[in-house]
């Protein structure tokens, strides 16, 4: 029924639950107050996660991150797709993978740099992460169809941003998806920047969820800081794609009120009080709005709320950082399947080097504890 | 070798469910070349599909069908246009297994019309195979003549690894053999001596084999017996079949068509020099395309060595 009753051509914007918490009885989906109750605790929880891998960033505990402050409910998206559908993200979905049931510690590690992070428990339909901007909605494509061919029930979900959207794998991925009426859903979390670019310097167009015409489905624009409009317009797009109704593209309207990553300094393209203009908007605000009117929320509650968040995130670092590193033979160890010579000569060779360099490291130790006074080794080695 | 090619797709196509073709022109027309002709109306347009005319496309949608659980075989048109693939090839395709820490090891042979010799149009001649073999992850393979090509493809297909299938386009034609009907396969990763000798190494793939043995040809009548090797596969290259070769020969010449700076004549001059140096007996010498763009059909015969310009290069390092 949204995609039917809001035209993105005529600037018409899906939203169930406004800025004040007011729900619009007539959209609202199939979702109970408790369900929502639980959605908005898991949405506190990766709110959290989030602000804490960019702490653990500042302190050198983890590496480049990509924060999704303020898109939690576009994030919480994927929080209604089935067992069956595969989530295909982009490198800001550590909300999205959390909401699929991706355990917190795993995705901390890769963003700590390690490679294992990506091993995701068997059975997960969901594919790795994707640095490379537009490149993933193709996969979603292909995953979709070959699903489609050999009578796999389910979907294919593609997140991407506004700035991908300007990619010609993009446009690619929508239209082979329309030509072979895929099973794939696009959504488009469009937090209205690109690193520094705002959304107006990627497009003429007056939205992105227009273009789905263009490739000859439907597409909607929903108010993505909204987790009912989200919900009601995923659980539609992804019943259609199921039942063999073809593609559908949803572009979920928010605002990325942090940096673009953890290297970005966005005080360069915009004001705080641009940022602040935007935190009326805020998606956990709305929420605790509608359930605090329902007698679902309160401040006492939140306290509590939040006090369970820290200690699953903190029990998250905490297993994150006791993984021991990854051995260095791990680099070569899934290049192929069957290593070439060439490959098992150079894994050879670094062994060789780190085994010199171990045994010459033991043999400077033991020298320099037998010397008196020169316990502390100096700055400038090791 | 098109039909060679043709009977190894249509054979693995009957014997693995999983296969389907996907490219420009490749279902109705049956290819550019031809090399697909009749297995849309054996197979049907779900096997053998006409897609939108976008390479890159091509590639990473296949990708996503080989995680599904499809055998994808996709066709770029030519070789020149690999290049609009490049970030589904190198950057997806060839890293996914590591990226996935093993859980999608990705059964996708991309099958490409490679090389000059057919008086084309700019772009439709190219050797780009330095840039794939320098990708980890890829495997590569270069058919020189029919009987390879079949058994190649159905390596490939068997292997469960990305793997970019160069068709020397002008040997599609040009070549007749007889084929053997029945099931076999020519390892992937072993290259093979096509003409055994004692006083030069010739190394080549794809089209240039051809021209490699009729330079050895020519050599014979001078007195001098030139063994040719064929790598085959260039990705992992069987380097150990090129230092054997060289250790009983002392002398090596690399042939390809491909520019001459960072071609993978290099990285073979560079492994015998690491593995075999003692064995010279003369500076390694290479026949191959210039450091210029490849031209169009009035010179190309100009730009891609032929067994002329081998003979010429031989007498010159055994000479020396």
């Amino acid at each position: 029924m949204y995609f039917e009753r809001f035209d993105p051509a005529k600037g018409q914007m899906l939203q169930v639950l406004d800025q004040d918490g007011r729900v619009a009885e007539d959209l609202r989906p199939d979702l109970t107050d408790q369900r929502i109750r639980e959605l908005y605790e898991r949405l506190s929880v990766m709110r959290l996660a989030d602000q804490t891998a960019l702490s653990l960033q500042r302190e050198g505990r983890m590496g480049t991150y990509a924060p999704f402050y303020g898109q939690e409910a576009a994030q919480a998206s994927a929080a209604f797709l089935g067992p069956s559908d595969w989530l295909v993200p982009s490198y800001r979905e550590t909300g999205a993978l959390f909401m699929r049931g991706l355990p917190l510690a795993l995705l901390y590690r890769y963003w700590m740099g390690d490679e294992r992070g990506m091993l995701f428990p068997e059975g997960t339909r969901v594919l790795p992460v994707e640095i490379v901007v537009g490149a993933q909605p193709l996969h979603a494509v292909g995953l979709s169809w070959g699903m489609m061919l050999q009578g796999d029930p389910g979907a294919a979900v593609a997140y991407f941003g506004d700035g991908a959207s300007s990619q010609g794998d993009v446009h690619e991925a929508m239209n082979f998806a329309g030509v072979f009426r895929t099973p794939t859903v696009f959504v488009c979390q469009n937090n209205q920047f690109a690193i520094s670019l705002p959304r107006s310097g990627q497009t003429a167009a007056a939205n992105i969820a227009l273009r789905a015409a263009g490739y000859g489905f439907p597409g909607i624009l929903v108010d993505g800081n909204d987790l009912l409009a989200v919900a009601g317009a995923m659980t539609e797009a992804l019943a259609a794609a199921r039942a063999g109704s073809g593609p559908r593209l949803i572009e979920m309207l928010t605002y990325r009120f942090g940096p673009h990553t953890t290297s970005d300094d966005p005080t360069k393209y915009r004001t705080a009080s641009d940022v602040e203009a935007h935190k009326p908007f805020d998606p956990l605000l709305r929420l605790r709005r509608y359930l605090g009117g329902r007698g679902l929320w309160s401040e006492q509650e939140e306290r509590l709320i939040l006090a369970r968040a820290r200690a699953e995130v903190e029990e998250a670092v905490r297993a994150a950082e006791a993984m021991p590193p990854a051995p260095p033979s791990d680099i070569f160890d899934y290049t192929c399947r069957t290593a070439p010579p060439s490959l098992e000569r150079q894994k050879d060779e670094l062994d060789a080097f780190l085994k010199g360099e171990a045994g010459r490291g033991a043999a400077e130790a033991g020298g320099r504890a037998s010397r008196p006074g020169s316990g502390k080794p100096s700055a400038g080695r090791g | 070798m098109v039909g060679a090619i043709n009977l190894a797709l249509d054979q693995e196509m009957a014997r693995d469910q999983r296969i389907m073709i996907l490219g420009e022109d490749v279902g109705l027309e049956g290819g550019v070349f031809r090399v697909t002709d009749g297995l849309q109306r054996k197979y049907g347009p779900r096997r053998v599909v006409d897609t939108p005319l976008a390479e890159s496309a091509i590639v990473g949608v296949s990708l996503g069908l080989a995680v599904a659980g499809m055998l994808p075989v996709p066709e770029i048109q030519f070789e020149g246009f690999l290049y609009l693939a490049l970030d589904q090839l190198c950057n997806q395709l060839g890293r996914y297994r590591t990226r996935s820490r093993g859980r999608f090891g990705l059964g996708v042979v991309l099958r490409v019309p490679w090389g000059g010799g057919i008086h084309a149009p700019e772009l439709h001649s190219e050797s780009p195979e330095a840039v794939l073999v320098h990708t980890p992850g890829l495997t590569v393979v270069a058919p020189s003549n029919p009987y390879d090509a079949k058994g190649l493809l159905a390596s490939a297909l068997r292997l469960g690894e990305p793997v970019v299938f160069c068709e020397p386009k002008r040997l599609y034609r040009a070549v007749k053999d007889e084929v053997p009907e029945g099931d076999y396969t020519v390892p992937i990763g072993r290259a093979r001596v096509a003409r055994e000798g004692k006083d030069l190494t010739i190394v080549a793939w794809g089209a240039m084999v051809r021209e490699a043995l009729r330079a050895a040809e020519e050599l014979q009548a001078m007195g001098f017996a030139a063994e040719v090797v064929d790598l085959r596969t260039l990705a992992p290259m069987d380097s150990a079949a090129v230092v054997d070769s060289v250790r009983k020969t002392g002398r090596l010449l690399i042939a390809h068509e491909a520019p001459r700076t960072m071609g993978l004549g290099a990285e073979i001059a560079a492994r015998v020099g690491e593995e075999a140096l003692t064995s010279l007996l003369a500076p390694i010498e290479r026949v191959t395309g210039f450091d210029a763009v490849m031209p169009l059909s009035q010179l190309e015969g100009h730009y891609l060595p032929d067994y002329r310009r081998i003979v010429a290069g031989a007498r010159k390092t055994l000479a020396a």
